[in-house]
């Protein structure tokens, strides 16, 4: 636990002070203490190409009036430097009056422990595991002829200061290692990527030589790509494998969920609390509780707990994710959503570990159902435009379905989607939920923040594939 | 007010004194500070303001040819101290790399010249209210525009890049970004599009109802879109499309990707690549420019590079650490390019437009596409069906795809190039793309 009134002139008197008379007007607000250390440590080309470690140490001062919010940050931890931060935030609610909402939830559950897993492993003992990894991947074929491997660890500590003196903190460990391979075969080239992470200490995901798997996994990815023809273009059937997949959940469906695109209406979804949304046996939820997840949180960066929110169940929208600011101007709760991505960025609502739950078909059914589509396995990043609802996502693992088999590995194609009607397009929800492997960082307003997402495999009965051939 | 060069390099002498005290027998450091102050303003009442003041500190230590580095926010002394004597203990434990090296000595840059970079004006953040407020006024006339978000802006930084082979120098740069986007509504679609303006000098920034109403005219021309059939055409790639090619472009020639042999342009120096008429240009010196730079991340002097000359691939983007890999000198470009850009086509846009009878108009493409190791492209794109160099109706949910390797020889530029961002294009027609719609 970082105590960040040793550091400076400041004490907590002096915070609690200079926050409760700057919010005393305001209807919410809070000085958000944040210190984090992290370090990335890179092999590339047979070599340690980088080993960068980085502190930083800031606070972000919000204060909240009706629908405008100010906001100011530093890197100084310091008297003037809050009290500086304190004269910004006023002159711009200068006109605006609020009563302070005290009120935020307790609980004392929590989904991690509070270690730091940069300190937990000798950098020697990294170096080693990087080193085996390059060995192990270049012994194995002759293909291999770019390795690229790496692990990041970060802790982060944060303090929320609420008008009243009121404190609330966490500690948050974070890793993930990546391996990604290059294979070079008859002129082609093609890569193949894998990772895992979560919040745990690098032991719990490298114990047993698990570092292999990772290995193996993005060698098989890249060898599959190498076998890949030309994607077909067009609309067809696609089924989604189990786990990572559900990306697409988060980009058709988890973005318009959001509480601020819905109290501004401009998500496709705002009007649509109560209606079917989904075709029946679809539920969705967002959870932040899940043990050692990298979406989960034990108190959002407002200090709410967070929890299982259920966005859709059974094919009805129920919930949008909201933090405080938006929940307030829809007369609702927090669901313990709101996220930032440091001291220097904004709170908004953001997702945390978003899934699909289990249905009761299998996988074989729905290949056997399809005379011609696609089956998609993983996936790169996504994107939606929120207010169209269109989103898209890039297939790196696929194959072509004909007469209810297995075809082909495809190039990497584009699939594109529209979130508010692809649910109701879904016409079979596994039985098979998985967990993605722990890699997903969310984008939005140019802040990341790491995210989760599971789901089991699903049919979607029409969705366009953006491949060459006609 | 921005930090003084005196504090920075007061800063940066008492690391590098530091690193050298500890035993480092190289090491180069970078300290910054920004200020940025940004008011959002939404259906034309204030929404928020920001306020950053951060600063920056980065430091790569080196032991012979071993090499590591830190980075932090925290300037106090005490903390840099322990920093370093962690990131020096870490380099000790760094296996050497033979490419690892501060930049040579005589590329280094010698004469900074000033590129009017820096302006001084502030603006008052009642004056960019001001100015918000007659955009969303502006942006909101029409009443299918239901939501409109904008923002405005202003930052000043000032950096010292110095390192233990007596490179010392900065300056201050400045920038004042402006945007907004707009909502539209009919009783088929919601549809959203933006404009922005970003410039060096306040006095540059497009004027705030000229950009309202351009926001809000793109994004009521793409209400009620159908989505089209699958078939190969020719694509135009709008300016704001066209210039994401050179990004790509840049990516796949970075001495980093040919070094790792991971980009589909690796081994092309003096062989075709783009259509002949095309050349592409890197320019670091221009006057108030976006991309503007004196020396690049490493202190290395840059110069103009001719990429592409008459569709011949002339130069990589060369940083230090890859150059010494190849066997390549550094060109400067070690944070890439700079002011990168298409020379401009001699057809007009107009002609462009009428070029074929039919062809797709692309605005934009979302999805992370771009695979520069096979060439590959396939994106999420929105537009307009184009007849008879006529927009006759919006398009979306709809696919483009090919690989640059051909998509870059099939290239025809217009002539209607402006310097308005640190990478510009003229408007772009690609002949024989797949579409997958229908």
């Amino acid at each position: 636990m970082s105590n960040f009134f040793n550091k400076s002139d400041l004490t907590r008197q002096d915070a609690d002070k200079i926050v409760s008379e700057t919010l005393n007007n305001c209807d919410d607000g809070e000085l958000y203490l944040e210190e984090s250390k992290s370090e990335s440590i890179v092999l590339d080309d047979n070599k340690i190409k980088s080993s960068n470690y980085s502190s930083d140490l800031g606070f972000g001062f919000r204060a909240i009036s009706n629908e405008v919010v100010a906001y100011s940050y530093s890197n100084e931890i310091s008297k003037d430097s809050l009290k500086s931060s304190s004269e910004n935030l006023k002159s711009t609610l200068k006109s605006i009056k609020g009563t302070y909402n005290h009120e935020i939830p307790k609980s004392n559950k929590k989904f991690y422990e509070d270690i730091n897993p940069i300190e937990q492993k000798s950098l020697n003992s990294k170096l080693e595991v990087l080193n085996k990894v390059n060995d192990f991947l270049r012994k194995k074929d002759g293909a291999v002829k770019q390795v690229t491997a790496s692990f990041a660890g970060e802790q982060k500590s944060i303090e929320i200061i609420r008008s009243g003196g009121e404190a609330l903190t966490d500690v948050r460990p974070l890793i993930r290692f990546n391996v990604s391979v290059m294979l070079e075969k008859n002129g082609r080239k093609e890569t193949g990527v894998y990772g895992i992470g979560g919040r745990q200490s690098y032991d719990d995901y490298l114990k047993n030589d698990n570092w292999k798997n990772v290995c193996e996994e993005a060698f098989r990815i890249a060898s599959v790509n190498l076998e890949s023809k030309p994607a077909p273009a067009g609309e067809m059937k696609v089924v989604l494998g189990p786990g990572w997949p559900a990306i697409l959940i988060h980009e058709a469906i988890g973005h318009g969920l959001e509480g601020d695109f819905n109290r501004k209406k401009t998500s496709a979804f705002h009007d649509l609390i109560g209606e079917k949304v989904a075709s029946e046996g679809v539920t969705i939820v967002d959870d932040g509780t899940i043990d050692n997840r990298r979406g989960s949180l034990t108190i959002d960066d407002e200090g709410t707990p967070t929890e299982r929110t259920v966005l859709i169940e059974n094919g009805i929208l129920k919930n949008f994710m909201q933090d405080r600011h938006n929940a307030r101007l829809m007369n609702t709760r927090s669901t313990g959503s709101g996220r930032r991505e440091n001291y220097r960025h904004i709170v908004l609502p953001r997702m945390r570990n978003t899934m699909m739950l289990s249905g009761n078909q299998t996988q074989d059914e729905m290949i056997k159902s399809v005379d011609k589509g696609i089956f998609a396995v993983s996936f790169g990043g996504g994107q939606v435009d929120i207010t169209s609802g269109k989103f898209v996502f890039n297939c790196t693992e696929a194959y072509e379905i004909n007469n209810g088999k297995i075809g082909s590995p495809i190039k990497g194609a584009t699939l594109i989607g529209d979130g508010p009607s692809i649910l109701k397009e879904v016409s079979m929800v596994g039985n098979d939920m998985m967990l993605d492997p722990g890699i997903g960082t969310c984008g939005k307003a140019g802040q990341g923040v790491p995210v989760g997402v599971a789901q089991p495999s699903i049919l979607i009965d029409k969705m366009t594939v953006g491949g060459t051939k006609l | 007010m921005v930090k003084d060069q005196e504090f920075l390099k007061s800063k940066a002498s008492y690391c590098l004194d530091l690193a050298k005290k500890m035993g480092a027998t190289d090491a180069s450091v970078t300290v910054g500070h920004s200020i940025s102050e940004t008011v959002n303003f939404r259906n034309k009442s204030l929404e928020a303001s920001d306020r950053s003041d951060g600063l920056a500190l980065s430091i790569e230590t080196y032991l012979g040819k071993r090499r590591s580095s830190i980075s932090s926010s925290n300037l106090l002394d005490e903390n840099i101290k322990t920093l370093i004597e962690k990131c020096f203990e870490t380099t000790k434990i760094t296996p050497e790399d033979e490419f690892n090296s501060l930049p040579d000595k005589n590329l280094l840059a010698k004469q900074i010249s000033s590129l009017n970079l820096y302006d001084e004006t502030r603006f008052e953040n009642d004056k960019k209210i001001k100015y918000l407020k007659d955009l969303e006024e502006s942006a909101s006339s029409d009443n299918q525009i239901i939501n409109t978000e904008s923002s405005f802006t202003e930052n000043k930084s000032n950096f010292i890049l110095a390192n233990s082979d007596g490179f010392c120098d900065g300056y201050k740069t400045s920038s004042f970004t402006t945007s907004c986007v707009t909502v539209a509504k009919d009783e088929n679609s919601m549809e959203r599009d933006y404009e922005f303006s970003s410039k060096r000098h306040l006095s540059d920034i497009k004027q705030a109802i000229d950009l309202g109403n351009k926001a809000a005219k793109q994004t009521i021309r793409k209400l009620s879109p159908k989505k089209i059939g699958s078939e190969k055409i020719s694509i135009i790639f709008d300016k704001r499309i066209s210039k994401g090619m050179l990004s790509v472009f840049a990516s796949a020639i970075s001495a980093s990707a040919i070094a790792r042999g991971t980009s589909f342009l690796k081994d092309k120096i003096d062989e075709q690549v783009f259509a002949d008429s095309i050349n592409v240009i890197d320019k670091p010196d221009m006057i108030k420019g976006m991309g503007s730079q004196n020396f690049d991340s490493e202190g290395v002097n840059s110069n103009t590079l001719q990429l592409i000359e008459n569709g011949i691939l002339k130069n990589y983007l060369v940083d230090t650490y890859n150059g010494k890999k190849l066997n390549l000198k550094s060109n400067g470009r070690s944070g890439g390019t700079t002011n990168l850009y298409f020379e401009k086509g001699n057809i007009s846009y107009e002609d462009l437009m009428k070029k074929d009878s039919r062809s797709l108009y692309i605005t934009e493409t979302i999805g992370h596409g771009s695979n520069i190791v096979t060439g590959d492209y396939s994106v999420g794109a929105t537009g307009f069906l184009v007849e008879d160099g006529e927009f006759k109706y919006p398009v979306n949910e709809i696919t483009i795809a090919g690989n640059f390797k051909d998509m870059f020889k099939n290239i025809i530029l217009a002539n209607d190039l402006e310097f308005e961002y640190s990478v510009n294009s003229p408007t772009m027609m690609i002949e024989g793309m797949t579409v997958a719609g229908k």
